[in-house]
């Protein structure tokens, strides 16, 4: 049987705007996936412990503070640290072009800015998850 | 899979978590594992949480499960929520309320959708309590969907059921209706602040005496253990004294019923105590035994049902019955004798799966 593709929507940090993320959460659904959503004001800590609970093949970060430089790298570093890289990251939100490859370099995937179609991060989900899906 | 296992069996999250998604995914070879983890279970209690959406259960299992940790327990806690019958999706979002454990190494949360299952939890719902127990949680928080009245599969899989209600959903006739008001084993109130609590309180103390007495074959009509003699007013009216006890009657077979208000987290502290009082009245009784043969039982059948499901689905049968479906429709056979001869041609012999725990 295959195996369902499992993502975790969350929001580090401080910011306490949801919508985009729920928009995410939503589109992931009605493509098949099954969505954890942890809700605003997550640690890196959190995010990574729920990560592997839920043994998820994506996470998917939402933020819109401007801590994404910091905040989002930290996330794949401790995914590493629990032998988790198998984890697809990327991120979406507010985020400067000029931070894009930093973050690429950092081991995010991908960034998607405002006003992405929701189809393009579902085939990017569907073309980049490292886990083989049966 | 025998590494999985050992890892899994010392406590690694990592791999207790890639244990449930194989058993979640019906993969042949973790279904194997399960063997291998037996002489590891039947630690934890099992706990069933439900009751109708926005009730607050997610809510009530954060607060207990901060109730458990401060007694020094581990919790495992694993949250249903619904698949989407359209796209087999879902948004799991029980772990929302939950967030605030997610850095204590003494708890484990999973989200399970319930990919198709109707009766309230997820049809790998009881492989994964086994994958929790074995790997070393003495609680096992069962969150199940949000249910109406008739999803109770929770009680195959639970030691204890807590049942919650909210005030406000319907009148005195719900409570005694068949279904989900029969499988309770600890029955809370929550939002207790909101008008009509005392009222729900109420109703459902009178609906389990009704059922205590029921079952103890003294008919309760007409005397004073009737619907109105938990009305206060009509109490009071009647010159009555009002005989509610707020105290829990540990000896009596009636279930308690708790108020709480889980927000607050007030009530909850009870509350962990009657669980584990339940808990511990069961393993003195001799209950748990009954109850968890029963629950052995049940998963047996439903293990045959399910790979009847699968072996209809294989192309063979599949052909086999739409053969005779065309036949039922053209009238040259009835449903019944069509369904005989389907269910004749199953192959039986060699059709259970040859791979075992080797």
């Amino acid at each position: 049987m295959e195996r369902k593709i499992r993502v975790l929507v969350a929001k580090p940090g401080l910011d306490g705007h949801d919508r985009g993320a729920k928009v995410i959460a939503r589109a992931l659904r009605d493509a098949g996936m099954e969505v954890i959503y942890t809700g605003l004001r997550q640690t890196p800590e959190q995010i990574v412990n729920a990560a592997i609970q839920e043994d998820v093949d994506v996470v998917a970060l939402s933020i819109l503070s401007g801590a994404h430089n910091h905040l989002f790298p930290r996330v794949v570093e401790l995914l590493k640290e629990r032998g988790a890289d198998d984890v697809l990251v990327f991120g979406g939100g507010v985020i400067p072009e000029e931070d894009i490859p930093f973050l690429k370099s950092k081991g995010i995937a991908e960034i998607f800015g405002p006003g992405t179609p929701t189809s393009k991060t579902i085939e990017f989900i569907r073309a980049n998850v490292k886990r083989p899906l049966c | 899979m025998k590494e999985l296992v050992r890892r899994c069996i010392e406590g690694d999250v990592r791999a207790a978590a890639r244990l449930i998604t194989l058993l979640e995914s019906q993969d042949r070879e973790a279904y194997a594992a399960l063997y291998r983890l037996k002489d590891h279970a039947g630690r934890a209690q099992v706990i069933g949480i439900t009751g109708p959406p926005g009730s607050g259960k997610s809510t009530l299992a954060d607060k207990l499960i901060t109730q458990f940790r401060a007694r020094g327990l581990r919790v495992g806690v694993l949250a249903v929520d619904p698949s989407s019958p359209f796209s087999g999706g879902a948004i799991l979002g029980d772990r929302l309320r939950m967030q605030g454990h997610a850095t204590d190494p003494g708890v484990f949360i999973r989200s399970l959708a319930t990919r198709g299952s109707l009766g309230g939890i997820s049809k790998a719902t009881h492989a994964a309590i086994r994958v929790l127990d074995a790997a070393g949680y003495d609680i096992v928080l069962v969150e199940t969907v949000g249910v109406g009245q008739s999803e109770i599969d929770i009680v195959k899989v639970a030691d204890t059921v807590v049942l919650v209600s909210v005030p406000g959903l319907g009148d005195d006739i719900q409570v005694i209706k068949a279904g989900i008001m029969e499988i309770g084993d600890i029955f809370v109130v929550n939002k207790a602040d909101r008008d009509g609590a005392d009222r729900v309180v109420r109703e459902l103390r009178a609906m389990l005496e009704t059922q205590a007495q029921l079952r103890r074959g003294q008919a309760p009509l007409g005397g004073p253990d009737t619907l109105a003699a938990h009305d206060p007013d009509f109490m009071h009216h009647a010159g009555l004294v009002p005989g509610l006890s707020e105290a829990v009657d540990e000896e009596s077979s009636t279930p308690p019923v708790l108020k709480t208000i889980a927000e607050t987290g007030a009530g909850v502290p009870e509350l962990a105590d009657t669980i584990v009082r339940h808990f511990e009245r069961l393993m003195k009784t001799g209950e748990l035994e009954r109850k968890r043969l029963e629950s052995i039982r049940y998963q047996l059948s439903q293990f045959v049902f399910d790979e009847m499901t699968h072996l209809l689905s294989l192309p063979e049968l599949s052909k086999v019955r739409d053969e005779l479906a065309q036949q039922v429709f053209c009238r040259t056979l009835d449903i019944y004798s069509a369904g005989m001869a389907l269910f004749h041609s199953i192959p039986i012999q060699g059709a259970a799966h040859e791979d075992t725990h080797a």
